[in-house]
Formats: C-alpha cells, structure tokens, sequence
C-alpha cells in the first residue's frame, strides 16, 4: 500500500518536474537560441551570451500545430473577402494546416498589450513597438538559418535597429512605407507639398483634418519642428529632450484648436473622407487605395521635408502556444507571391526582388511607386521608434522623454 | 375622469411618439437587414435576401453563434444550480446576514459592467488564467445568478410550504423531496429564469469584452469587430436583425410562463 | 395520483408512476448522507448558502479586491508589464495631475445626470398613460411593447442608432431639406440620444408601477379640494411617485456612468468607461484600475442614498 502511494507520488512529482522544465525542449527551432540571449543582451548591451543559433535544416521546423493566433495591422492578413484576387492566407492554411485567427491592433501600443497577454504567437510590429516587445521579454529571437526566404530579402532591410540586436534577429521584415498626406483633390489645389497645411494652414481646414489617434503621431509634430523651428536642434523625431518634447505637445495643441477628427481605425478614416468630413489628413497607402477602388477623388503625397514612417517586422511571441505555424508563417510572408499580394494590398514596399518582380505582375509600376529599392527615398523616411529615457544613444549625457510620458501627454491631448 | 380631456389626448399622443422613439431603430435595422446594397446609405437602394444567405455561410459567423450558445447554455446551467441554491437558503432558513445576501447578489448587475469586466480580467491575468470560453462563462455565470435568484425566490414565496413538509412526514430524504416535490412545483419560475439568464448572456458585450480571449468570439464580440470591417457590414445587419428576434424570443416566452402563475401554486 | 386509503399498505397496488427499485449502492450513500444531514440545519443551510455565496465570493468579491490592489501596483515604464505586489501610487498621481480625468469624470456625471432628466421626462407620460388612463388590455399590450426593446440585444441598439446617425444616414436624409448639417458621428449629442434611448424602458417600469399604487382617492380627493391639475400633480402625485422615480435613475445613472461601448460607437468624446477600457487594452492596467474606484464610489454613495429614498422598495 505504501509502496504504491509512494509510487503515485514520484509519479507526479515526475510529471510535474517533465512539464517545469525548460520550455525550450519542446518547441523544436529555437532549441538553443532561447533563454540566455534576449534580456541578457538586450537589456545590458553584453555580447551575447548563448551560442550561436544551431543551424537547422528547414525541415527541423516541425509539423504545423493546427492553429496560430496573430495581431496584426488592419489589412495584413486577407484571405480574400474584401477582394477575391488578395489572399494570401488561404494558401497558406491549406499548405501547413495552421487556422489562422487575427486581431487587429489600434496602434503599437495596443499591439504591445496584446502581447503582453501571452495568447498571442507572433505580430506585425512597427518600429514603435519592437523595442518594448525585446526588452520586455515578450518575443523569441528567430533563427532565419531556418527560413528558405530569408535570404532572397533585399539586404537594405536585413540587421536593421529597431528588430536587430547584436546580431541576433528578432523577426523578419514585411514591407515598409511612409505615412502620407491624403487629400481630397476636388478641394485642395495644387496638392500640398508639405506638412503646413495640417500645422499651419490648420484653420483654413477647420474641423475637417483627420490625424492618427495614437501617442506616436507627437513625433510628426516633432518633425515638422525640424524644419519650422531648427534651434530646437531636433535630431530624431523619437528621442525628445524635455523642451523639445513641450514645443511638440504645443504644436498638437494649437492643431487641436482646428478641431481634427481622429481616427484609429482604418475604416473610419476611409468613411470620414467618402462623407467629405475631412478633406486633408495623415493616412497610409492603404487607405488610399481602397478610396481610390472606390473612385473617390483622394490622392497621397509624401512631403520633401520627408515624414514619419514604418518598417514591420514579423515576431515569435517567447510563449507562443503553435511555433512551428509561426514559423511557417513568417517564411510564407517573405515568399514572392505573399509578400507581393500584401504589400500591393496595402500600399507598401516589399521586401525582396522576387516579391517586387511579382507585384509587378498584378500591379504594375508597384515598385517603383513604393520606391522598393529606393534608399535615398527612406533616408528621408524616420521610422517610427520607441521613445526612451537614455534617447537610444550611447552618450549617457542626454535624457529624453520616456514612452510612459508620451502616452501621458497624448491621453491629456486627446481627452480634454 | 380625473384627467381633462386635453390632458390625456396629450398623454395619448405623448405615449404614442414615445413608443415610435423606442422603435425606431429597430424597425430601421430589420429594413437595413433587407437592403440589397453593399453601402449604408439611406434610404436603401433595393431590398433583397441574399445577405441572409451570405451571413448563414460565413464562417466567423457560425462560429460566433457557436460559442454564443455554449457560453449561454453553460453559464446558465451554473447559474441555475447556484441560484437555486441560493433561494432556498434565503427562503427556508432564518439567518444572521440574511438582507445583505440579497444585496450581495445584486451587486454583480448593480456596478457598472465595465468595472466586472475589468475586475475579471485583471484577477484572471493576475493569476495568468488564459482568457478563453471559461473566462467568459465565468463572468456570465457570475452575473446571471441573480436572475435565477430572483425568479425562484419570488416563486417560493409564493408557495406555501405544506407538500414539503408533507413529503419528508411520508418519509422522503431531501433529495428526493426536492427532485419529486419542490422542482416541479418551481419548474416553470426555473424555466423563465433559465431562459432570461440565456438571453443576457447571448448578447452580453460590456463585461466580454474584457474577459474573451483572442480565439474566443461571441456574437455581439464579432459584431463589435465586424463594424471596423466595411465589406461585412451588410452580414452584421442582418445578424443584428436575428438577434433582435433571439433575444426578444426568449424573453417573451419566458414573460408568458411566469406570467401565467397568478393564480398562485396548486399541485 | 390518488392512493386508496381504505385497505392496509401491504395490499394496496402500487400507484402508476412509482419510480422503479434503484440499485443498492447510490441510494445507500446518498440515503446515509439525507439522513446525516436532516436535523443538521446549519450545515444544510452552510452548503446551500455557501456555494453559490463563495462563488460569488471569490469570482466577483475576489476580483474586485484584486483590482483595487492592482490600483497600488507598479507597472514597468517601458515595456508595460505589470508587477503584481509591488507597490507604488503612481497611478493615483498620473489621475490627479491630469486635468483630463476631471473633465472626463465631470463629463461622464454629467451626462447621467442630462439622460437621467431626459428619461424621466420621456418615461412619465407613458408611464401615467398605462397607469391611469389606459383600459386593462391596453395596458398589458403597452407593457410587452415597452419591454420589448429592452430584450433586444444591447449592442444591436446601439448598432442601430450608429447606422441612422452616421455620414449619408437616416439623420442626414432627414435634415438635408432643412439645409441642416448632420455631424455624423462625432457629437457628444448622439452619446445622449443613444444612451437615453437605451435606458427608457429601465426608468419607465419603475415609474408605472409607482403611479398604479396610487390610491384614486388621493387624487379625487386633491380635485375636491379644489387643486387644478397643475397643483395635484406638484403636491399630490410628484412626492408619492418620487421613490420610482429614484429607482428608475439608479438604473440610468449607473448604466451611463460605466458605459463605453455606445460612447465610442456613436461619437468621439471619451467616458469614465473609456478611459478604463482604454488604459488596460492599452497597457496602462494600474491607471484603469485606480480609474475605476471612481465609479465604484460614486454608485455606492448613489445606492446610499437611494435606499434611503426609498427607492429599494419600489424596484
């Protein structure tokens, strides 16, 4: 009788101590590159401290797992039921088996807290999110050795900052862009060449604006300061000192008084300008392009000054409950037919010349109109960025306003 | 005729515009549910069924209404067996405290929704319990015991106590004097209860919203998520316009049982 | 079911409907259980009391407890996660720096306040109507079709009204030959309209039960006297419907206050609600909570005083 229950007991304690274990047993790609590298390297600048990632043959990702649970941008991921000839998610259901279920993210900050919930296997950050997704221990480091279609990326877009850290990656790219000026050519002549006629010409436009509705739009004040107000020696939108900060909540401040309409959905934004709510705003490709499918007199203009931007990177949640479809996915999102079909769908640059070479064949003149290839067009491009308090640089000198307080400012902005 | 003519030829047409305020939106959602175009434009440029047909097939919407009905029959069960339970003590036993269980109970529906819906998710994430159909049906549950309550306690006060106590003198044990004696006699106070408890957890939105898990949609959750998406707008109408009819149906049904119990319990 | 008394029990036939013999075991457990418990009343009261209360106890008190501890937790400033039992007020000085949670807290009571009004306004009529005036199958007819539109689905409501105020709606079509402008969906005035609209029928129940329990004769009497209309209805008919009255706004006040849905749905500007939902879907989670203690306070102050009223005994 002892005996048995003694028995009964290791049992247990055996299982326990199974299921305890190290997590990285069980999810076949990442066997070695987990656990030490990300917080050590990230947080502490350290070189990194596991080994390099064991390289896998591709076949070393394992079977599909059934399902996979994304956040993403409205639009990234179409399984044709806006237009039959757009989906790229249907194909990749029937090849891996993997459900793909999505959530559409507001903004990075709404991405982040998704994260956070840990139900979530991967996401399409933008630049604004990966840094707190890294650091916070949120996403896995990904071994690209395993990704077929990694090496086709242009190289442009390889080791980049915001989703790079000390030569580890930590996702792989979807396709970048800028944000634009959507205005409505029926009522604005001749299209606008920068930004004042949101910040300066705001009252002539009065009420009729529309801005994006997140924290990360005080850096396009920010910008525009660059050109407006160069004593305020602003260098990156992102990294802000105290009076530069102040001088850009000011700047948003005075825009409030011209009544702008915010959106944070992307259908909202579309039905503001089809109404005639707003006839001038900040606006994504994406927008556009179903504006014009609908022969509405809207056309985008990037400003010589330059403007804010993203580049989106595809990432492996650390507690991703189907990794093996996360992975499938982010190679399928790389290929030349998905990445070509999403980044015409949404009216960014893709990320490799295959994915260019076939966005030619079902948009032509695609590439050159995202300016794919095109670097000096990017260099005027600030990818959206997270703020942080050490200003992302390696001068200990400087402090700058924190995320934290970005958000603050913008919720006081907005709710008043 | 305490009222002069005037005043209540006033109250008559008073009472008439109120009730076309209360009806009107529905009756515009049924005729947009009828609308044959993609745009929400008023008014409706043609009306046609095929956005019935459309809604039938999309699978976001089947498994909407899936999870709604397992959410819904779950949470019901639970919230029946802890109501009932609930008015028996209250109703069979003198206690200390006895008030502030009614009040205890009430509470869930007496706070804002959205201060139980935050309360759940923080606690479940606190204790890093996935958000998922369990989350949901425990919110559900949770607030749907009071209506179980209330509806079986309003019943046995109605009923004089006599056949139970005449029951366990012919020797029945409690079990069987509560399945052969008490819960026919409360059978249709349990019916009304359970199909109100259902109908508020079918469209329930305020409190899901926070304790849904990614994979996990009711029908007023995809609604919700369906608004943002202008090409299924026609689909939402129409399962907006059913679930007017099944959440009123129920309802209705339910009125019509317990309202009937007026003459009081006989066997 | 009749049992024929007049032979002794051993000769009777079993009447129809007996169950049949069940198995020894079950009854044998359950059989010592009943018998263990019959007599025992506390412990039968404990088990019948305590599970649905303990439910109650730790998913509903449980939580609300958590929350209001996580009110007093820290939350990293960068990546947003949140440090369970580490403590710090940081929550409570982001909301009494900002100038935004008072006006949206002001805003938010306000509002109530304004719906309140409006649907005691709209409920009386009708009320006194269904009450007073209309025949007995009149009045139950009245009754379904008031309640009706309570059944129907809360957001499909709200839907509803989004879709006649929107750009190219039901309201703009009406207004256009007017020469009016619609705004669309960008008003504070639609949060009002819409959460009046949802609400009526919560306030318009209470107030015709009041005014049924009104005797005729206070009334008849009050003409007597010589009291116009006007008069009766100030000093006889007010006082004695008041406590419906203050039921019914227990339930609109509190249902605004915490609402967020409607808000974000049918206009732009933000309520206590959606300062709550927004802060905790967008990592603020500690703000959300601290956020929250406000409407908490604010409905157990209002409860206070309503009981006091005596509005409890007319729900």
């Amino acid at each position: 009788m002892f005996q048995r229950r003694f028995g009964g007991v290791l049992a247990v304690v055996a299982l326990v101590a199974a299921a305890c274990g190290p997590a990285a047993s069980s999810t076949a790609p990442t066997a070695a590159a987990t656990g030490a590298a990300p917080t050590g390297a990230a947080a502490t600048g350290a070189a990194p401290t596991a080994a390099a990632p064991t390289v896998e043959l591709p076949s070393a990702v394992g079977p599909g797992e059934g399902s996979l649970n994304l956040v993403i941008w409205a639009g990234y991921a179409e399984r044709g039921a806006v237009d039959k000839a757009y989906d790229w998610v249907t194909p990749f259901e029937t090849a891996t088996s993997c459900k793909v279920t999505t959530t559409d993210m507001s903004d990075s900050n709404n991405g982040v807290s998704l994260m956070q919930s840990g139900q979530y296997d991967g996401i399409s950050a933008s630049g604004d999110a990966t840094a707190r997704l890294i650091q916070g221990g949120i996403v896995a480091p990904v071994n690209t050795a395993l990704l077929s279609n990694y090496a086709k990326v242009f190289a442009g877009l390889k080791g980049l900052p915001h989703n790079t850290v000390n030569g580890i990656s930590y996702g792989v790219p979807h396709g970048r862009g800028p944000n634009l000026i959507g205005y409505n050519t029926g009522k604005i002549t001749p299209a606008p060449t920068n930004w004042d006629p949101i910040w300066e010409g705001g009252s002539a436009y009065k009420g009729k604006i529309s801005i994006y509705d997140s924290s990360i739009f005080i850096a396009d004040a920010a910008l525009h300061l660059m050109r407006t107000k160069p004593d305020l020696g602003i260098k990156d939108p992102y990294q802000l000192t105290k009076p530069q900060f102040d001088a850009a909540v000011a700047l948003l401040q005075a825009l409030n008084a011209n009544q702008p309409t915010y959106w944070s959905g992307v259908t909202d934004q579309v039905a503001s300008y089809t109404s005639g709510d707003v006839v001038i705003g900040t606006t994504w490709q994406y927008q556009v392009n179903l504006l014009q499918t609908d022969k509405q007199p809207i056309q985008a203009v990037f400003p010589d000054e330059g403007s804010t931007g993203w580049s989106d990177t595809w990432m492996i949640a650390k507690k991703a409950a189907h990794p093996n479809c996360m992975y499938l996915w982010m190679n399928h999102m790389m290929s030349a037919q998905a990445n070509g079909q999403a980044t015409v769908w949404f009216g960014e640059a893709p990320t490799s010349p295959e994915a260019c070479a076939y966005a030619e064949t079902i948009a032509p003149g695609h590439c050159a109109q995202t300016h794919a290839t095109d670097e000096a067009y990017y260099a005027k491009v600030h990818y959206w960025a997270t703020p942080q308090t050490d200003c992302a640089d390696t001068d200990a000198a400087t402090t700058c306003v924190s995320q934290d307080d970005w958000v603050s400012a913008w919720t006081t902005l907005r709710g008043g | 005729m305490i009222e002069s003519r005037a005043i209540r030829i006033a109250l008559r047409i008073a009472s008439a515009l109120v009730l076309a305020f209360l009806y009107l939106p529905l009756v515009v959602l049924a005729i947009y549910a009828f609308n044959d175009s993609r745009i929400q434009a008023w008014p409706p440029a043609g009306f046609s069924l095929r956005w019935f047909g459309e809604a039938a097939s999309n699978p976001g919407v089947i498994k909407a209404v899936t999870t709604s009905l397992i959410a819904g029959s779950v949470a019901t069960v639970l919230a029946l067996v802890l109501g009932t339970m609930a008015a028996l003590a209250v109703h069979r036993f003198r206690f200390f405290g006895r008030e502030t269980v009614s009040f205890l109970l009430v509470l869930p529906i007496a706070l804002p929704g959205v201060v139980t819906g935050i309360a759940l998710q923080r606690t479940f994430k606190t204790f890093d319990i996935n958000l998922g159909l369990m989350t949901v049906i425990v919110g559900h549950a949770t607030f749907c015991v009071v209506i179980v309550y209330n509806n079986v306690i309003a019943r046995l006060r109605r009923l004089p106590s006599s056949p139970e106590e005449a029951s366990s003198d012919l020797g029945a044990d409690i079990w069987t004097t509560f399945r052969r004696v008490t819960a026919p006699r409360l059978g249709t106070a349990l019916l009304s209860g359970a199909l109100l408890a259902f109908a508020l957890s079918f469209d329930e939105i305020i409190v899901t919203n926070f304790t849904a898990g990614p994979g996990t949609q009711t029908v007023p959750l995809w609604i919700l998520s369906a608004i943002q998406r202008p090409n299924e707008l026609p689909v939402v109408n129409v399962v907006a316009f059913v679930l007017i009819l099944a959440s009123v149906f129920p309802v209705w049904l339910a009125q019509r049982i317990s309202g009937a119990e007026t003459a009081g319990a006989r066997l | 079911m009749t049992t024929d008394v007049s032979r002794p029990r051993e000769q009777r036939e079993a009447p129809e409907g007996r169950d049949p013999p069940v198995p020894r075991a079950a009854p044998g457990l359950r059989r010592r259980l009943a018998i263990w418990l019959h007599g025992r009343r506390r412990v039968q009261l404990g088990l019948l009391l305590g599970t649905p209360l303990g439910w109650l106890a730790i998913a509903y008190l449980g939580s609300l407890f958590i929350l209001l501890l996580s009110a007093f937790w820290t939350k990293d400033p960068f990546t947003g996660n949140v440090e369970p039992f580490t403590w710090s007020l940081r929550a409570f000085e982001l909301l009494l720096g900002g100038d935004v949670y008072r006006t949206v807290a002001l805003r938010t009571i306000g509002m109530a306040a304004l719906v309140t009004v409006t649907d005691a306004l709209l409920a009386f009529p009708i009320a006194y109507y269904m009450a007073r005036i209309a025949s007995p199958r009149t009045r139950n007819a009245l009754v379904i079709a008031v309640l009706l539109p309570l059944w129907a689905a809360y957001l499909v409501k709200v839907y509803a009204w989004r879709t006649i105020l929107q750009g190219n709606g039901l309201l703009e079509w009406v207004l256009t030959p007017f020469g009016i402008e619609s705004q669309g969906l960008k008003s504070l005035a639609n949060s009002w309209l819409v959460l009046s609209y949802l609400w009526l029928p919560y306030m318009i129940v209470p107030v015709y039960a009041g005014l049924e329990r009104i005797p005729r004769s206070f009334l008849e009497a009050s003409a007597d006297l010589g009291g116009r209309a006007g008069t009766t209805f100030r000093r006889v008919l007010l006082p004695l419907v008041f406590p419906a009255l203050v039921a019914g706004s227990i339930f609109t006040f509190s249902l605004t206050l915490g609402d967020y849905i409607t808000p974000d749905l049918v206009s732009d500007a933000k309520f206590i609600g959606n300062v709550i939902y927004d802060n905790s879907a967008l990592g603020n989670p500690p703000l959300a909570a601290a956020y929250s203690m406000l409407p908490i306070a604010i409905m157990t102050v209002y409860l206070l005083t309503a009981r006091r009223l005596g509005a409890f005994a007319s729900l």
